[in-house]
């Protein structure tokens, strides 16, 4: 019974969406399903956050490794819910000034922007930041010429690489008709249309290959879902 | 009809019971649920159903096994998606058949997760996983746990959880951006064995990069099929092929009448790429 109805309620709901697709009367019907999802979803938040409070309290009184950056998240967690839904700090809106609630949560000047805006967003672009890091990292050893195909891959990055720099464009601005006439034959070389090509089909054709596949492997799961064929996102009985 | 007033045949069409215009998607899609369906039914009746060995999925036991042996607990990341994400539904599916495993081996499994419907489902089929090995005692609903909805938040957290506890394996499957290569490389630096999946293309490469291995396209999704060994979802797999064969056939197709439409300069054959490219393709 536990996996039977939400299994009822999701094969349903997809065979009726896939029908939606076809049957303009009903094709709205997509943007409701798309509505009730949010509000499970909103739901689901509560449990989330519940669940979050639950696991770091438990590390506090246990004494876990690292306990002290549990307390940190509860008061940043506790500061921040309170700061927003209270409104602390916000003003009323010009249009309802006599609401003491009226303005906006996300006011400037207000202590949940303030978090917002000092706190959170330098600590995220922080993590981003690192990402150019590990590029340099995993370039350096998918680059490694181990083999042919390696050496292929590091040679096409190269071009791709130089092609999108001022140095590279210059490296082969020689290759110019106005220079040669006889040059007008061979432009495609020139390291920013080689780039281009390079863009344009062979990784056109890589990511379409891929993006294929993607599409059968979309239906063919849909379908078993649907179907009820597997049933372990849904759990046991 | 031709004598009707625009305003009235355009009322006309708007009330329109079906899409006219789609009925070549739809001609698509029944022939490849159909293709599906009949290899499902195929399979139940016997019918031998010989899959390639996916690299990827053969490893899962490997790295659990490793896991086991060094005393270290697995990771699963089921990407930053939604449970209305068919990547997020998949990786969830992964999931119950890598924590059979786990609970086979009597290690541990630890999945933090960005969203709570996710984080739900994500215990349900962990559970689920490990009632099927026989070993529900071993189940700790903490393991699944909510972290928050914030992207790099959340990466911040799985980079924390793989310094501490450094995990001996780490299984990436589902949704991923911008923080597929930070954590693949930050698993990479701690010395796990890493497996991915995603149906995010440009995240791909990223993985290939990072990661022991990573399973592209399709495989990402025959994951669950492969690991489980059910005729029946062995079968989808074969009903798969069959639309490989349909696509390939239309791509064959396509560039020899586009070719041959430039060679001959035929309107009949422009017309034949038009509609292909416009109509059966958009």
């Amino acid at each position: 019974m536990k996996r039977t109805v939400p299994l009822l309620i999701a094969s349903a709901t997809g065979f009726i969406l896939i029908v939606a697709y076809f049957v303009p009367p009903i094709q709205a019907w997509s943007e409701q399903v798309s509505v009730w999802f949010n509000i499970l979803a909103a739901v689901a938040f509560i449990l989330g956050g519940a669940n979050l409070l639950g696991n770091h309290l438990k590390h506090i009184s246990d004494r876990a490794r690292g306990w002290g950056y549990s307390v940190v998240l509860i008061v940043s967690f506790l500061a921040t819910l309170v700061a927003g839904l209270g409104k602390i700090g916000v003003n009323p809106s010009a249009d309802f000034p006599d609401f003491a609630w009226s303005g906006t949560y996300r006011q400037i000047g207000s202590p949940f922007w303030f978090f917002y805006e000092y706190a959170f967003t330098p600590l995220t672009a922080t993590i981003f930041a690192i990402l150019a890091f590990f590029i340099a990292s995993a370039a350096f050893r998918a680059f490694r010429a181990k083999n042919i195909e390696a050496g292929l891959l590091l040679g096409t990055a190269f071009i791709v690489l130089l092609g999108r720099t001022f140095a590279g464009v210059a490296l082969t601005s020689w290759i110019d008709p106005a220079v040669w006439s006889g040059f007008q034959y061979f432009t495609g070389l020139r390291i920013e249309n080689l780039t281009v090509y390079i863009m344009a089909v062979f990784n056109t054709v890589g990511n379409r290959a891929i993006m294929i596949g993607i599409a059968l492997g979309i239906v063919s799961t849909s379908l078993k879902i649907l179907l009820g064929l597997d049933r372990s996102y849904l759990g046991k009985d | 009809m031709s004598a009707l007033p625009a305003a009235a045949q355009t009322a006309d069409a708007s009330t329109a019971w079906f899409d006219w215009s789609r009925i070549y998607f739809l001609f698509v899609l029944v022939v490849l649920c159909g293709a599906v369906l009949a290899f499902i039914v195929l399979a139940r009746r016997g019918m031998p159903m010989k899959v390639r060995q996916i690299a990827g999925l053969a490893s899962v036991e490997d790295a659990v096994g490793r896991a086991t042996e060094m005393g270290r607990p697995c990771l699963f990341v089921p990407g930053i998606l939604d449970m209305n994400d068919i990547q997020t539904i998949a990786a969830v599916t992964i999931l119950e058949r890598v924590g059979k495993t786990v609970a086979e081996y009597d290690a541990r499994i630890e999945v933090p997760t960005s969203k709570a419907l996710v984080m739900l489902a994500a215990r349900e089929a962990l559970q689920s996983a490990y009632a099927s090995a026989g070993r529900p005692e071993n189940f700790s609903a903490d393991d699944v746990y909510y972290v928050t909805e914030e992207q790099f938040a959340y990466v911040g957290h799985l980079q924390g959880v793989m310094a501490r506890e450094r995990p001996a394996a780490c299984f990436y499957f589902g949704g991923f951006f911008a923080e597929s290569l930070i954590l693949a490389e930050t698993g990479n630096g701690i010395g796990a064995i890493q497996i991915a999946g995603t149906a995010q293309p440009q995240q791909l490469p990223f993985f290939v990069a990072a990661c022991d291995y990573t399973l592209i396209g399709e495989e990402f999704f025959a994951a669950s099929a492969y690991l489980s060994g059910e005729p029946d979802q062995l079968g989808t797999l074969k009903g798969q092929d069959v639309g490989k064969l349909i696509v390939a056939a239309g791509i064959v197709i396509g560039a020899v009448a586009a070719t041959l439409a430039e060679l001959t300069g035929s309107d009949a054959l422009r017309g034949f790429v038009t509609f292909l490219t416009e109509r059966v393709m958009s």
